[in-house]
């Protein structure tokens, strides 16, 4: 119980006395945002109209929050506020530095424009389901994940994203969806629960959550702890997560089910939380352990990206082809990865990229599949003749995806193929390169098929896409059109943020400050 | 269950378990209990009403909707975490006022605020989830 002032007590021995400024604030704000409009929004719930409304509304608060961040960030490097005041590492440290930053960001640009598209997308029924709370409470889990500082609250953001994720692929209760939903959950299941396991075993042997900690006492300690057992462990949690292979069934299996934006947002969010979780555990925390672990890395990365791309070539359903593509891509960011150093860059660049690029093909392909009345491409045809504005954005994408210049899917591609060679690693970089050649196929095969060829059957939706579907796919189109065109500004900070994954002692001095422990 | 001894007894077991349930909430702060206990009981007590006169009656007693409770209380769980903001410490700190109310000193807190959203949370989740297994059972 806290007693009156007066008492004598030295109370700098445990709590922090400085004052917190306004600006630390935003290290935390994003979550705490998420979290209040989404409560706000399931009290709203019966108001079906306004619902929208404020979900976009507290959406773009979350950009502009995120963009504050970034700023601020870049300005005067990583950011930590430890919960209650509790000196850390006994407190939970939230800690952001560049690449949290960066990925909590376009996670939050991704999920606005997913709250537009549904607007079309996600009827009546979709939101007395709790659609727009669903996807707030999402993105306070996808955004505490990015910004904390605590192992064991990674997990639990884990869980918060997780469970909202359940909900939305379960939305209206059809039984396909409960199919598809029980192999998600399962599994998932399943990969957090080795999550715990590993963070209960690290914490047995460092005695500490706190990932700056963590990085100093690895450092010291690495001689006589058992690390490639620990390491072993989450890149076998976070690879399920990120859907590595062979843990890589489960995400083509559940992810054609629910709606087309939850699709698009899944797409776009949860498998970049495991990419992160990767980036941050074994690029930080355990460099030593990813050195020795490379190998066993590139090799799962390269089956991940050559198998998910063959997978896609294999697929009539456009959904399920873009499900494949997104392994695809998971594989590409694993190389990067395995390569380290500036392959780490290419990794945080694609995953960037990926975020942006693999929604918007989601959304592509709903409207698409909403004009030709089909998913299957046996039976689409005649798009580009009926909207050949909206076939210009898909075939942008299709580019893109394949990492044709000057998208930005090229540049990422580039960094991971040059890193991967400057080690030697040639069958990795070849396995990047044929990769980008087989989605090309993948995609042409779509573009072929559903947009060029004359359309076989009568029109199923006769009124073109909306501008509630059109916009926010215009937006990521431009995203990744100026991001290809013009990389600079964008890469220098992944670049800076790569090195301060790669040496990480901005990041301990932000949760440290004079060194204290 | 559906006997007149149960349900003629329910509404006050319900009741007393209301009471206790807020007593173990507000006892949780240095002793045991706290928001999620009592919010437990406090779901029981809204069951064991559901299970004798049936789901309506427990719907127009709690007059808001379960979920509608629950995104209340998350609500004062995160409001309890903001108010640091002004007074310029870090995230959830404990914060504390000492009014006099009829000559005894009342320890407020948001430590206290936090718990009572734990509270509705639990309250609101446990008790949707059990008035709809009590719908689909009959």
């Amino acid at each position: 119980m806290a007693a009156p002032a007066g008492s004598s007590i030295d109370l700098s021995a445990a709590l922090v006395l400085a004052p917190a400024p306004l600006a630390d604030w935003l290290v935390i704000l994003p979550v705490a945002w998420c979290l209040v409009s989404g409560a706000v929004l399931l009290m709203l719930r019966k108001n079906l109209h306004i619902q929208p409304l404020l979900a976009i509304l507290a959406l773009a608060v979350l950009v502009v929050l995120d963009g504050l961040l970034l700023w601020r960030v870049i300005e005067g490097g990583p950011l930590t506020m430890v919960m209650g005041r509790w000196l850390p590492p006994f407190g939970i440290a939230f800690t952001a530095d560049l690449t949290g930053a960066l990925f909590a960001l376009f996670s939050a640009l991704v999920a606005l424009a997913g709250g537009v598209f549904a607007v079309q997308n996600i009827d009546g029924s979709g939101r007395r389901y709790g659609f727009y709370p669903f996807l707030l409470l999402l993105m306070a889990g996808v955004s505490g994940a990015f910004l904390t500082g605590d192992i064991f609250n990674l997990y639990v953001w884990f869980e918060v994203l997780l469970i909202s994720s359940f909900g939305l692929l379960v939305l209206g209760s059809e039984p396909k969806q409960i199919d598809g939903a029980v192999k998600y959950a399962f599994l998932n299941l399943v990969a957090t629960t080795l999550f715990l396991i590993a963070v209960g075993y690290l914490y047995g042997l460092f005695g500490t959550l706190n990932m700056a900690d963590i990085a100093i006492k690895a450092a010291e300690r690495r001689a006589d702890l058992p690390l490639m057992t620990l390491a072993t462990l989450f890149v076998l949690a976070f690879g399920m997560k990120a859907a590595a292979f062979p843990v890589n069934f489960w995400l083509p299996a559940s992810y054609h089910t629910p709606r087309i934006v939850v699709s698009a947002l899944f797409a776009g969010l949860l498998t970049k939380v495991g990419i992160y979780s990767l980036l941050r555990v074994m690029v930080m925390l355990f460099p030593v352990e990813r050195e020795e672990l490379s190998f066993v890395i590139a090799v799962a990365a390269a089956a991940t990206m050559l198998l998910g791309a063959l997978g896609a070539i294999g697929q009539s359903d456009i959904r399920r082809l873009l499900g494949y593509l997104v392994v695809s891509g998971i594989g590409v960011m694993l190389a990067g990865i395995a390569v380290g150093g500036p392959g780490v860059a290419g990794a945080i660049f694609y995953a960037l990229h990926s975020m942006v690029v693999m929604t918007a093909l989601y959304m592509a392909s709903g409207v698409a599949g909403r004009l030709s009345g089909t998913f299957d491409l046996n039976g689409a045809g005649g798009l580009y003749g009926r909207t050949a504005y909206f076939s210009a954005l898909s075939l942008v994408l299709f580019l893109s995806v394949a990492g044709m210049p000057p998208f930005s899917g090229f540049w990422p591609k580039v960094m991971v193929a040059k890193a991967a060679i400057d080690i030697g690693a040639w069958w990795l970089a070849g396995s990047v390169l044929l990769t980008g050649f087989l989605t090309m196929i993948a995609v042409g095969r779509v573009w072929a098929l559903a947009y060029w060829r004359p359309s076989t059957t009568p029109a199923g939706e006769g009124a073109g896409p909306g501008p509630a579907a059109i916009l926010p796919l215009s937006a990521l189109v431009l995203v990744t059109v100026l991001v290809g065109l013009f990389p600079d500004p964008l890469l220098s900070q992944i670049q800076a943020a790569a090195s301060l994954l790669a040496d990480p002692s901005a990041y301990i001095d932000s949760v440290f400050p004079h060194g204290a422990r | 269950m559906n006997t007149v001894i149960f349900r003629t007894l329910a509404p006050f077991l319900t009741a007393l378990m209301l009471l206790f349930s807020v007593f173990v909430l507000l006892r949780g702060h240095n002793e045991p209990g706290g928001g999620f206990i009592g919010g437990l009981i406090a779901a029981s007590a809204l069951a064991i009403y559901g299970i004798g006169r049936g789901i309506q009656p427990v719907r127009q007693a709690l007059w808001f909707h379960p979920m509608t409770i629950a995104a209340f209380g998350l609500l004062l769980a995160c409001v309890a975490g903001l108010v640091s903001m002004v007074a310029a410490v870090p995230f959830m700190t404990g914060l504390w006022i000492y009014p006099s109310l009829f000559g005894v000193e009342v320890p407020l807190s948001t430590v206290m605020l936090f718990d009572l959203g734990v509270y509705l949370v639990v309250v609101g989740a446990i008790t949707s989830i059990a008035l709809a297994l009590e719908r689909e059972d009959i």
